[in-house]
């Protein structure tokens, strides 16, 4: 599952901690720190541990969010041409055997390579 | 066993004709053998679906009362063609509009009349005795028009390079997005669907040959621009009429920071009359080669990294030094499957019958380069050559007091060989004054990925490495990479002075 957690720029080393302390280990798929809207990561971690790393996350003084859903696929506005498939980093785009275009939102980690890629404005990521 | 098209109409009329995609050909031919494939099969339909920036329509919109000679045209906002009179124009898929985002263009005027909405017309004129009006600003739509026919100067190119780019930097494309360090490959057309690759000799395909454009019964009006069927680049210009084209196959789109263009589906149905045309069509997409060229060389002749088949680029991986890198299709397959199967279906339904070229196309054709009678303006002829530097070791005093003495925001550092090593700005000193905890000498706060020029690289490359950085220098550097001067963005306005150099 994927979680979107928003720092406060004087935080103590809050993901690190939890690792520490829960011992399950998260996954930083991305992170990026802003000087007008502090520091943001989207880390993965297992579903069954969801929970108590939100919760510890919390305690420490993150605000944290689940993250439902990834890049949205207009399928009117495409035309399945590919663009997309070769600028993804976690390969979310494919075609079926049909040259159809596949998208797994679950591996999304909404990076927005896509968005600009698309010919057709396609693809959108109205979260981050 | 030679077929007449004749007698192939006939059979299209009967609704007996066998007709096939090009796609099928090759199984077809190895099964039945190249005799068995020319008797069984009637006509073979081709298709293709991707961007053809080279595209447009002629409209007529009708006199108005009083009646104007349209000078200048705007289609919401976007500029069209006044050099026609009175109330023609011609709309060009690639014009940005003036007003609205640049993602907004002269192919998407054309998809909104094709899906039926409502088009602001704004047009001037300097008014006439015959024709007084000077002003007119209306809405129309499709149906609204005399005439709105498509005349495409270039579509359906045979084949196309594929893209790489081997720079440091992320590059925005016709060819899409193009990752650093050869990240990705992109590609553009349908390979064994390709009308002209199934037809290399142009003996079935020329003026007046009945065509899919756009999802209208539409035709080749002759050779497309830029035709070159000699390298097996040929192209065709092609006509429909708009009012019978669906969005199911023509697309507006936007390529990001290379502006609109028209995804358009072109199919061609081709005949098989001989043993000539079975083994054309029989083409699979392991026998067309693509070149990957390299977009990080900014000039027209970019140099070719591999040489690869639409075969290889449709599995999705290909190698490239290497390294496997994964490709992306810019045209689309499934449309182009498409294309080929509606026509198909039209044959097969009797809609459309076949004929052979009113007038042939040249297969020999070369494409020629521009023929340039000024020299392009070099980066060493408004480059500064008192260029003020600093050692990377000294100290942030130092740095402001010759950024202050050299009038510059921009100081390139050196290293002890005199080597280019970073650039620091006054914002970086500034930085470091306010913060002075850590930052003590220039090569704590300068910037080492440094974006350089050479003396002999045309001015407009440079420029467009200042925009795209969103910097305001370059460093000019040699061979052994030493500073030798200065470009600085304002002295692109050198360029523009009366007597200055270029223009």
């Amino acid at each position: 599952m994927k979680l979107l957690v928003k720092l406060s720029h004087k935080s103590r080393p809050i993901i690190a901690e939890v690792v520490k302390d829960t011992g399950v280990l998260i996954n930083v798929d991305r992170a990026r720190s802003d000087a007008h809207e502090g520091e943001e990561a989207l880390v993965d971690v297992p579903d069954e541990s969801c929970k108590l790393i939100s919760e510890k996350m919390r305690s420490l003084g993150a605000e944290v969010s689940i993250l439902e859903e990834g890049i949205r696929h207009d399928r009117d506005e495409c035309v399945d041409c590919g663009s997309c498939i070769s600028v993804c980093p976690k390969e979310v785009f494919s075609f079926n055997s049909e040259w159809e275009l596949q998208v797994e939102t679950k591996r999304c980690i909404l990076c927005g390579r896509c968005v600009i890629a698309c010919p057709h404005q396609a693809l959108s990521n109205n979260d981050i | 066993m030679d077929k007449s098209i004749d007698e192939i109409n006939r059979r299209i009329r009967e609704g007996s004709a066998r007709v096939v995609t090009a796609d099928e050909m090759p199984a077809i031919v190895s099964e039945l053998g190249e005799e068995g494939a020319l008797k069984e099969v009637d006509v073979v339909t081709t298709g293709t679906f991707g961007a053809m920036c080279s595209s447009g329509a002629f409209l007529n919109f009708g006199h108005a009362e009083p009646p104007i000679k349209m000078e200048r045209i705007w289609l919401n906002d976007v500029d069209a063609y006044g050099g026609i009179a009175a109330v023609d124009t011609y709309i060009g898929a690639t014009n940005k509009s003036v007003t609205r985002a640049e993602t907004y263009g002269g192919a998407h005027v054309i998809e909104d009349f094709i899906a039926g909405k409502a088009i602001e017309l704004r047009a001037q004129s300097s008014g006439s005795d015959c024709y007084p009006r000077r002003n007119i600003t209306t809405e129309i739509r499709l149906e609204d028009l005399n005439q709105a026919i498509m005349v495409n100067p270039r579509n359906a190119y045979q084949r196309y390079d594929g893209a790489t780019n081997t720079s440091d930097d992320t590059l925005y494309t016709y060819m899409g997005t193009l990752l650093p360090h050869s990240g990705n490959v992109t590609y553009s057309g349908a390979g064994t669907l390709n009308p002209l690759c199934n037809d290399p000799a142009l003996r079935l395909i020329g003026s007046g040959v009945p065509i899919l454009l756009g999802g209208a019964p539409g035709m080749v009006v002759g050779e497309g621009t830029q035709h070159s069927s000699a390298g097996n680049f040929g192209t065709l210009m092609t006509t429909a009429d708009m009012n019978d084209m669906s969005t199911d196959f023509l697309r507006a789109a936007y390529m990001y920071r290379y502006g609109p263009t028209l995804y358009m589906g072109v199919g061609v149905p081709l005949p098989v009359l001989d043993i000539e045309v079975v083994r054309r069509t029989a083409i699979r997409d392991e026998d067309i080669p693509v070149s990957i060229k390299d977009y990080g060389v900014p000039s027209r002749s970019r140099p070719v990294i591999t040489q690869v088949s639409y075969a290889d680029l449709k599995t999705g991986r290909i190698e490239l030094n290497g390294e496997e890198v994964r490709t992306s299709s810019l045209s689309s397959y499934r449309n182009a499957l498409k294309v080929a199967r509606t026509l198909k279906q039209w044959i097969e339904d009797g809609q459309m019958t076949l004929c052979l070229p009113t007038r042939r196309l040249d297969p020999s054709k070369q494409v020629k380069p521009m023929r340039e009678t000024r020299k392009v303006v070099l980066v060493q002829e408004i480059m500064q050559r008192k260029v003020v530097t600093v050692k990377e070791d000294e100290e942030i005093p130092e740095a402001a007091r010759k950024l202050l003495k050299g009038e510059t925001n921009h100081l390139p550092v050196l290293n002890e060989q005199g080597r280019l090593v970073g650039v620091v700005t006054t914002f970086d000193v500034a930085k470091a004054v306010a913060h002075p905890e850590r930052r003590v000498r220039v090569r704590d706060v300068m910037t080492r990925n440094v974006i350089t020029t050479r003396s002999d690289e045309p001015i407009d490359i440079a420029a467009q490495k200042l925009d795209h950085h969103r910097i305001s220098a370059l460093p000019v550097v040699d061979a052994q990479n030493q500073c030798i001067a200065i470009l600085h963005a304002s002295d692109l306005g050198k360029l523009f002075k009366p007597g200055g150099q270029g223009v």
